[in-house]
């Protein structure tokens, strides 16, 4: 499907088949049905083969550190509330190098979408474990296998009230997108963890055993966050679906500045009165 | 008529509310006063003191000498852990059952019942109101200024508290009037101009300079001594338009300030050597997507955990040299208050427009630094640098001076692209080696014109024959020390990278040239020999925490005019 997120010409670095070809497609096709304008949306990303997703998108971004896409993303959206604000990264990049933002992005709850792609493995660094990885996965540099319990990005994120917490399937177009639109609808930090494989480096992990090893959840209650819970550690085979979601002031709305006027900080007046004035009264105690 | 008064006691015993007070009791009779207040890492006990000095003429400069001690506590620990600072002729006030002398190391020790006082008042806690009293009583102060002073700072805490503390800073104000030996017989000519001056810290001159500078942004993570900024900015946030966010660490600080500005925003970092260290790569980041930051360094000793509470100017070049790869960056070093407010305004305009990181490097000894004056400079309304962008916008459009005009996204038809891989004038990764040498050349050419924002400020004889070279914080004492030396001149650098065009020019004047550093290793003038292969100094260093007093500078540059060093 084409659409207004298309850029041509572009060189893609990715391998052929990667799964993140299909989270970007399913990306773009969600914005388009949302109606995004492209120049009111920011792609933040950090560093690793996900984080390279902006590039070949028609928005604005800011491809900056690995591990460090949420915290800019939070200054980005806090800054000028009007713009829609994606965060793209891998599971390395969120949950390893940037975990400690990640713990506390969720609980200032900044109206973000942050799609993380999970393919269990590193990919840019050429195949090392990654926090992702399931024990025993052998490795160049874990080559006795992983021996750390895998993160549970899910219940983590369950354990901060996170607003919105999802998980997909790269392999499942249709489901994917609605489950983005509706993270990228939702006031507040919605997290989506996108299952995809990495055809280079992980061999076990394979498109064939996300499709045996997920099912999606059906009559859940997505109100009901010890039921999320209870869902998001269940291992064999792994939920797919939206666990939780939360209505909950965000970190934008709860700034005095925002109160009466959603006006962006570049619009906002430099008060040289305001200040003559504060300065005055220092002369006074 | 001048005098110094040293207040000593553990931490929680109330020195800090007499440290605020006070000087301001005195600025309201019309004297001039500076205080500068050393501590220990630790919330309670210990021993901490803070120097007042009064006098009819400015004050703004760090001294040994000690006139007046008082001790809020009756141990004599305090009074060996500063007896260098205690001469035989001063006068030494203790916290005691009643009204008795003692005789410690030589020295007379008078024993007054501070606490006992304050618990008379109603509250041991009272001891600092006690002490407020016996101040003004010893200068001879107006008893009524010290009430007002206490109206002021308790009329809202509720209960008998404002009333019971009057009762006790009245019995302490009695019972120096009685004791003829601790009045202090010489008077102060007030000077009713002093009454309608400023008297704020440098902390709040720095918090006050970023408003001014049009800052709207602030994230940190509170670190030891640069988080007065982030409280004084915090502050001011009810009532400006001011977002402040506490980061839960200081690389997630600089991130969310440089996505800040990537939105719009005008967004200021406030941290300290460990602090800043976390940001370093955060700090290249901005150097890569030339991005404007401002960094508020306040300065304390190191390596690693160092002195968490005191004061040192040893991170300069880490600072200049910090981040890897190669790009540009503005170093200011304020000398005073006055200064911390326009270096810091200033380090706004100058990141903006040249899209680099601007440092405002400072120091415990000048945030912790109150002294009064007339006036800061004039707030000027902010240029707006951004520009509405057009379709097919390039962030890094390759220009003359290097400087591409910098858009936002969602203002104007252009994408903003931004990368922290080498990237073509749209911001998208490359590796073609052409672009990557233009891009390398166009980043290091941006400062090719400035040179001057903040020149070399002499101060002094401008016919010199020796000349004492400093940076930051040291100004006041350096100019202090030898203001009544003939031949001598001071010069303070303010800009420290690139350094003034007319610094080279000064030096080369003197016959001899003494660099004054708060550091072991002689930093700035590593980076005189550096970048104006310039070596023909001498040096004088300190490094154990304290700022330097008046008189060893003095002392020093004595010799270093006698030519004994």
């Amino acid at each position: 499907m084409a659409t207004r997120f298309d850029l041509e010409n572009i060189d893609i670095a990715w391998c052929p088949g990667c799964g993140n070809y299909s989270i970007h497609n399913i990306l773009k096709a969600a914005l388009e049905e949302l109606d995004i304008d492209p120049k009111n949306l920011v792609i933040v990303s950090g560093i690793g083969q996900a984080a390279k997703a902006p590039q070949y998108i028609r928005c604005n971004y800011f491809n900056g550190l690995h591990g460090r896409s949420l915290p800019v993303a939070v200054g980005i959206k806090a800054s000028n509330p009007n713009l829609t604000v994606i965060v793209e990264s891998g599971d390395g990049c969120m949950y390893g190098e940037g975990g400690n933002h990640f713990v506390h992005a969720i609980r200032r709850n900044s109206n973000i979408t942050v799609i993380v792609h999970n393919n269990m493995v590193y990919g840019l660094t050429k195949g090392q474990a990654s926090p992702t990885s399931q024990r025993g996965f052998t490795t160049s540099v874990q080559v006795a296998g992983v021996l750390n319990e895998p993160f549970n990005p899910i219940a983590v994120a369950l354990s901060l009230k996170c607003s919105f917490v999802a998980r997909a399937f790269c392999g499942d177009i249709q489901q994917t997108k609605e489950i983005i639109k509706r993270a990228i609808l939702h006031e507040g930090f919605a997290l989506i963890d996108i299952f995809q494989p990495c055809v280079t480096f992980n061999k076990i992990n394979t498109y064939k055993w996300f499709k045996e090893n997920t099912y999606y959840m059906k009559d859940h209650d997505e109100t009901d966050i010890r039921k999320a819970f209870e869902r998001a550690l269940e291992e064999s085979p792994l939920p797919l679906g939206v666990f939780y979601v939360e209505k909950r002031p965000t970190f934008e709305s709860q700034q005095r500045i925002y109160k009466n006027s959603l006006e962006p900080l570049f619009k906002r007046k430099h008060s040289v009165e305001q200040i003559m004035n504060l300065i005055e009264s220092k002369r006074r105690w | 008529m001048e005098l110094s008064i040293l207040i000593c006691g553990e931490a929680g015993q109330g020195i800090q509310t007499i440290e605020y007070l006070f000087p301001n009791v005195l600025k309201d009779s019309g004297l001039n006063v500076y205080s500068y207040k050393e501590y220990m890492s630790r919330v309670r006990g210990g021993s901490n003191s803070t120097l007042i000095r009064v006098s009819d003429r400015p004050v703004r400069a760090f001294c040994r000498k000690v006139d007046v001690l008082v001790s809020l506590s009756s141990q004599t620990t305090h009074l060996s852990r500063l007896s260098d600072r205690i001469d035989s002729d001063a006068i030494i006030i203790l916290d005691s059952d009643s009204n008795t002398k003692l005789y410690h190391n030589g020295k007379i020790i008078h024993q007054v019942p501070i606490s006992k006082l304050a618990l008379q008042a109603g509250n041991k806690v009272y001891s600092n109101s006690v002490v407020l009293g016996m101040l003004c009583s010893i200068l001879n102060l107006p008893f009524e200024n010290a009430l007002s002073a206490i109206e002021k700072w308790f009329c809202n805490k509720g209960g008998n508290i404002c009333e019971e503390n009057k009762i006790a800073a009245k019995l302490g104000y009695e019972n120096i009037s009685t004791n003829s030996d601790l009045r202090i017989r010489k008077d102060f000519n007030s000077d009713p101009r002093v009454k309608e001056h400023l008297l704020i810290n440098g902390a709040e001159a720095v918090a006050i300079g970023a408003l001014a500078g049009g800052c709207n942004f602030v994230s940190s993570y509170p670190m030891s001594p640069s988080t007065g900024v982030l409280t004084n900015l915090a502050a001011y946030s009810r009532e400006f338009d001011i977002i402040v966010e506490q980061a839960e660490d200081e690389i997630s600080a600089i991130n969310m300030a440089l996505g800040a500005w990537y939105a719009g925003a005008r967004a200021l970092v406030t941290t300290s050597g460990g602090g800043f260290a976390l940001m370093v790569e955060a700090l290249s980041l901005a150097g890569a997507i030339e991005s404007p930051i401002v960094i508020h360094l306040a300065q304390r000793p190191g390596p690693a955990t160092g002195l968490p509470t005191r004061t040192e100017q040893a991170d300069l070049l880490f600072a200049l040299f910090s981040g890897h790869g190669e790009f540009e960056r503005v170093i200011l070093a304020p000398g005073n208050i006055e200064q911390a407010f326009s270096c810091t305004a200033k380090a706004f305009e100058i990141s903006d427009k040249y899209q680099v990181p601007v440092f405002v490097l400072t120091d415990q000894y000048l945030m912790d630094t109150i002294y009064n004056f007339d006036s800061l400079k004039k707030v000027e309304p902010c240029f707006n640098h951004v520009v509405k962008t057009t379709d097919n916008y390039k962030r890094y459009e390759i220009t003359q001076d290097g400087i591409s005009p910098r858009g936002i996204p969602g203002f104007g038809d252009g994408l903003v692209c931004v990368d922290s891989d080498e990237h073509d004038e749209f911001g998208r990764i490359t590796e073609n080696f052409t672009i990557r040498k233009k891009m390398v050349e166009k980043r290091l050419r941006k400062l090719k014109d400035f040179s001057d924002e903040v020149p070399a400020e002499l101060i002094g004889n401008e016919d010199y024959r020796y000349l004492i070279l400093c940076f930051g914080s040291t100004r006041e004492i350096v100019v202090e020390a030898v203001k009544d030396f003939d031949e001598v001149a001071v010069v303070h650098l303010q800009q420290i990278h690139p350094l003034p065009s007319n610094l080279s020019r000064y030096l080369r004047m003197a016959q001899k040239v003494l660099i004054v550093e708060s550091n072991a290793t002689s930093q700035l003038g590593k980076l005189i020999k550096m970048d104006l292969g310039f070596n023909n100094f001498e040096t004088l260093n300190k490094y154990n925490g304290l700022p330097f007093y008046v008189e060893e500078v003095r002392d020093f540059a004595k010799r270093f005019v006698k030519g004994e060093i």
